[in-house]
């Protein structure tokens, strides 16, 4: 039965086919002999079966020896012992719980006589008997029931006498005893029964030879169970040496086992941990379990699964281990495949989800990203109409209310437009579209022009200031536009939050920092380090670290009560690294910040002039060039309000002037200043320097006539309302040096008439821009296509060209493509190459005209970044969305033609 | 008082022509562009704007009845109409044509067909309709009167 089970269940767990623990081409003939058939899992084979007792190898002197002394060893004896007794004593309860039931029987009846004799006038009915044992007893019913069939004949006792005679007593009391003697005689015959079965039980025949059958049993079953086992058995003394082992491997013989060791026996990885493992457990004196991996000389490389435990003998001392090993090879090698496989499997899985989440979190992000964008753009087009035409107005007739309302709309709508315009050059710092470009300019020009343009709009009583090492070189390469927009947005930041003391920019050379990881371009580039500092509100510690991010200001009270649209800074962090550069800040609360930021830059030869692509050197650079503004390390400017002068610096917060002058009508300007008189205290210095220029400026912006002052916007008029009053309050004093008023001539003669060039094929717009630019103030010539735009340029030094994009017979970028290749090599064989007719009645072509950058303005139907970037890929310097608006069109030529 | 009430009809017919979506503020800018040097420049651009366009459509429907359609031919002349009416204000021509071009660049004939029917109603639509506005102005100037501006509030 339990046989059966055990076969059971190894069939159902292990259902392949194992190969022989041991192979079974080594040994000797005779070790090899166990062909017993395959034992069916029938119980009743089990005395078939052929017990090779070869396998088994024991020390047969000091087995038995070993077996009496040790629990172990005896141990079986005992339990068959154990059992047969138990046997016996059930045999012996049983019959003795029958002996005590028919004693009680008799106690009762003999009780029941005692009763009815006492009792004088008992019915005839005699009571049945009082059950003394709970009725629900089962033997006890039985019996009742027996005892009832058995005395059927004699329950009743018949009495002929008549009832209650003495005859009738007599008579029945003679019955009833007549009843219990023949009751007494049964139960003494049951006693006798009984002893003389106790007498045949001991007997019976000795147990010793049931318990050597038993053992047989056993001993055959264990046989039986473990002959084709993978299993290993033995026992070792206190010195690990081997007593008895089964299942040793085929061709090690007795004399190469028993006595020894492990170590004596084999040699490899495992055995001396395995031996180690059995002392450790004999020390220890406890049973356990380790998994050994042999790698032996004699049977490669196997798993044993060992169970050793200690062996005491009756005086609980420790006389050596029994051992017991499982091949699990197999099995160790599939569960370490499973376990790498689930591994592999867990970290692919981790990965696949990683990636998801990435793929999925960029691709939200671009989609955010884009949409912005696009939404961004489609909300400028119309909200710079709103702007526009909000400024057009202002122009017109207002009473003072209405004007001031205006003025809240227009500057509102500026923040919303310089917020969307943030918007979309930051998304296009991200999305990777920005290209930087490379130009030649010079370091010194650029930090005064941006200190002149700050000075400009300046309203408070600050000091600008510049500050150039000697060691920054004259002209370097880099992206002068984006350079300049984090100049000029971190100046305006620095001047917004500063009341009073100055602002200033800082640049020196330093030494390559650790971040840069390029060293090829160590040669020829330049770090230059720009301190922007001021001395302003400074920023709390605290908020430091989000100073960079996105929409993020110092604090809310900082956002309302300074206004902007907090991506300044975000943009022109992301604007430095971009360029391979580091933006930092310092700061101290209410002494002031200091914002630092490092590029490299190429270092350019600063001897050829006539290639100067500079595009921010000004006018009065190419006229009267004074030497000096090249070198110059310092520049100061002062608000206009207040007095303007210099320290040292040769040019001052003038050159800026003239341009925004010339837009304005005189009229207008009174206007400005009367609006806002706090303006118009302490000028009277300013005017001895500057004031032959001014007024000639008025007058020239008289020449252009037709009413171009309209179009100034309400800011500007502010920013120039000081000067101009003060050239009409101090007209009388015209103390001017003539070097100053001959300059301001020549640029005016210069910048009065400047050419520019419309190329575009649609006729519409050709009228309509034709119209605004008559509005501003301008004239223009108009080329068709890209073909007639280049016959132009060759013919005609243009100050700006307004390149549509799209166009028959050859399109805008192609044609300023065109146009910049005869920039950089002086000759049209590019554009001959492409196909255009050069005319070549003006034989001197390239060495008439100046070879200064022409600035080209795309005007393009789409401004997606995708397009913008093409136009500034070939060479565009900016571009107008169409349709072209006045707004539009005069932001460009206040740009380019200054 | 005639006057007066012609006046307030222009501004409201010009005011629904911008909610109604057929002009946007480009035109405006046409307008500011209008003045005593210019008196006519509104209308001699508009007028232009017609005579190209008719010239468009006509060449636009001749190449798309070909039996092949030369894409090549077709799209030049969408973006011209698209930059004209743009230019002027015309934004449902405008809008009409953004989406012909999507057509021509999928070379999609029947798509092309429906989308020239569309420009073609929109152009009819705003042509009519500044017709119509020109009419009221020429008949606010011969009664004496001034040209209201227009109102920016829109």
């Amino acid at each position: 039965m339990v046989c059966e089970m055990e076969t059971d269940q190894i069939e159902e767990m292990d259902v392949e086919v194992l190969s022989s623990m041991w192979p079974d081409d080594v040994g000797t003939q005779a070790d090899n002999q166990f062909n017993v058939e395959k034992p069916a899992g029938d119980s009743d084979t089990l005395k078939e079966v052929d017990i090779a007792e070869k396998r088994t190898m024991a020390d047969l002197k000091r087995l038995p020896e070993l077996l009496n002394t040790t629990d172990q060893g005896s141990s079986q004896l005992t339990n068959l012992v154990r059992q047969w007794e138990y046997m016996q004593d059930h045999a012996v309860r049983l019959l003795r719980e029958e002996l005590k039931i028919l004693t009680r029987q008799r106690e009762e009846a003999e009780a029941k006589e005692l009763k009815i004799i006492e009792e004088h006038n008992f019915e005839t009915e005699e009571p049945e008997n009082v059950p003394v044992l709970d009725e629900t007893s089962h033997l006890f019913r039985r019996f009742r029931q027996k005892k009832r069939d058995e005395l059927v004949d004699s329950k009743r006792v018949v009495i002929d006498e008549e009832f209650d005679t003495v005859a009738y007593w007599k008579q029945k009391a003679l019955s009833l005893e007549k009843m219990l003697e023949a009751s007494t005689e049964r139960e003494r015959r049951l006693i006798e029964k009984l002893n003389e079965s106790l007498k045949t039980m001991e007997s019976h025949s000795a147990p010793v030879e049931e318990l050597t059958q038993n053992l047989k049993r056993a001993e055959g079953f264990l046989h039986f169970i473990l002959q084709n086992a993978p299993i290993v058995m033995g026992h070792q003394d206190k010195d690990l040496r081997y007593l008895f082992i089964y299942n040793k491997f085929p061709s090690l013989r007795e004399q190469d086992i028993l006595g020894k060791t492990d170590v004596e026996i084999f040699h490899g990885g495992g055995v001396k941990e395995s031996e180690d493992f059995k002392r450790e457990v004999l020390e220890k004196g406890k049973a356990s379990k380790r998994e050994i991996t042999f790698e032996t000389e004699l049977f490669g490389s196997k798993t044993f699964l060992i169970y050793v435990e200690p062996v005491y003998n009756k005086a609980r001392e420790k006389i050596g281990i029994n051992y017991m090993g499982m091949e699990v090879t197999d099995q160790v090698r599939k569960r370490e495949k499973m376990a790498k496989l689930r591994e592999d499997n867990a970290v692919r899985k981790a990965m696949e989800s990683e990636l998801t989440k990435t793929i999925h979190i960029t691709e939200e992000t671009m989609r955010a990203k884009q949409m912005l964008a696009t939404m961004s753009h489609e909300i400028r087009s119309p909200l710079s109409g709103v702007v526009g035409m909000a400024e057009i107005l202002s122009t017109t007739k207002l009473d003072k209310e209405q004007r001031q309302l205006l003025n809240v709309m227009i500057s509102s709508g500026d923040l919303v437009l310089q917020l969307i315009n943030d918007i979309l050059d930051l998304s296009k710092v991200e999305s990777g579209v920005m290209k930087l470009e490379a130009t030649k300019f010079r370091p010194r020009e650029v930090v005064k022009h941006v200190l002149q343009t700050a000075a400009a709009s300046l309203k408070k009583d600050l000091t600008l200031e510049g500050n150039i090492a000697d060691e920054v070189p004259i002209l370097v390469v880099g992206d002068v536009l984006r350079i300049r927009q984090i100049l000029t947005n971190l100046i305006s930041n620095a001047i917004k939050f500063t009341h009073r003391g100055k602002v200033g920019i800082k640049l020196k050379v330093i030494s390559e920092p650790s971040f840069a990881g390029d060293k090829e371009q160590n040669e020829t580039s330049v770090w230059i380090c720009c301190d922007v500092y001021d001395t302003g509100i400074g920023i709390p510690e605290n908020a430091l670290p989000c100073l960079f991010k996105k929409y993020m200001q110092a604090s809310a009270d900082h956002a309302r009560k300074y206004g902007g649209t907090g991506l300044g800074l975000a943009i022109c962090k992301q604007l430095v690294e971009l360029m391979g550069g580091q933006l930092t800040v310092t700061s101290q609360v209410n002494l002031g910040s200091t914002f630092t930021f490092i590029l490299p830059y190429k270092v350019a030869t600063s001897d050829d002039h006539s290639d100067d692509q500079d595009e921010f050197s000004d006018m009065v650079d190419h006229h009267q060039p004074e030497p000096d503004d090249t070198t110059e390390g310092y520049f100061q400017f002062k608000a206009l309000l207040g007095s303007i002068y210099s320290n040292g610096g040769p040019v001052m917060g003038s050159n800026f002037l003239p341009h925004k002058a010339m837009l304005t009508s005189p009229i207008k300007l009174i206007n400005g200043s009367v609006a806002d008189p706090s303006n118009s205290s302490g000028q009277s210095q300013t005017v001895q320097v500057e004031n032959g220029g001014y007024m000639d400026e008025s007058e020239s912006a008289h020449q252009y006539g037709n009413g171009n002052g309209h179009r100034c916007s309400s800011k500007e008029s502010e920013s120039c309302s000081s000067s101009q009053a003060s050239s009409e309050m101090e007209s009388e004093l015209t103390v001017s040096s003539p070097r100053e008023e001959e300059k301001t001539e020549t640029e005016v003669k210069e910048t009065s008439q400047p050419k520019i060039l419309l190329v575009e094929d649609n006729k519409i717009n050709i009228m309509v821009a034709k119209s605004m630019m008559k509005q501003l103030g301008y004239t223009m010539d108009i080329a068709n296509n890209g073909v007639e735009a280049i016959n132009a340029v060759k013919d005609t030094s243009y100050d700006l060209v307004l390149m549509d994009v799209c166009m028959p017979v050859m399109d805008g970028l192609k044609a300023t493509r065109l146009i910049r290749s005869f920039e950089e090599s002086g000759n049209w064989d590019a554009a001959i190459e492409a196909g255009v007719d050069i005319k070549t009645s003006e034989s001197e072509q390239g060495c008439e005209r100046s070879t200064d950058r022409l600035p080209i303005v795309a005007m393009t139907a789409n401004t997606l970044a995708e397009s913008s970037e093409e136009c500034y890929a070939n060479g565009m310097d900016s571009f107008i969305s169409k349709p072209v608006t006045l707004q539009k069109l005069k932001e460009c030529l206040q740009q380019y033609l200054q | 008082m005639e006057l007066v009430q012609m006046q307030k009809s222009l501004q409201d017919y010009t005011k629904s022509l911008f909610l109604d979506g057929v002009l946007d503020s480009q035109f405006l800018q046409l307008q500011q562009l209008q003045d005593e040097s210019n008196p006519d420049f509104v209308s001699q651009v508009v007028t232009l704007f017609f005579q190209d366009s008719d010239r468009i459509l006509n060449d636009l429907s001749l190449s798309l009845d070909q039996q092949v359609v030369d894409f090549k031919k077709v799209d030049p002349h969408v973006h011209q109409l698209k930059g004209s009416s743009s230019s002027i204000g015309a934004q449902r021509v405008k809008n009409a044509c953004v989406v012909f071009r999507s057509f021509c660049e999928q070379q999609n004939v029947e798509g092309c067909h429906r989308c020239l029917q569309q420009v073609k109603q929109e152009y009819y639509l705003v042509k009519n309709r500044l017709e119509t506005l020109f009419k009221l102005e020429q008949q606010i100037v011969a009664s004496g009167g001034m040209i209201p501006a227009m109102e920016l509030g829109f």
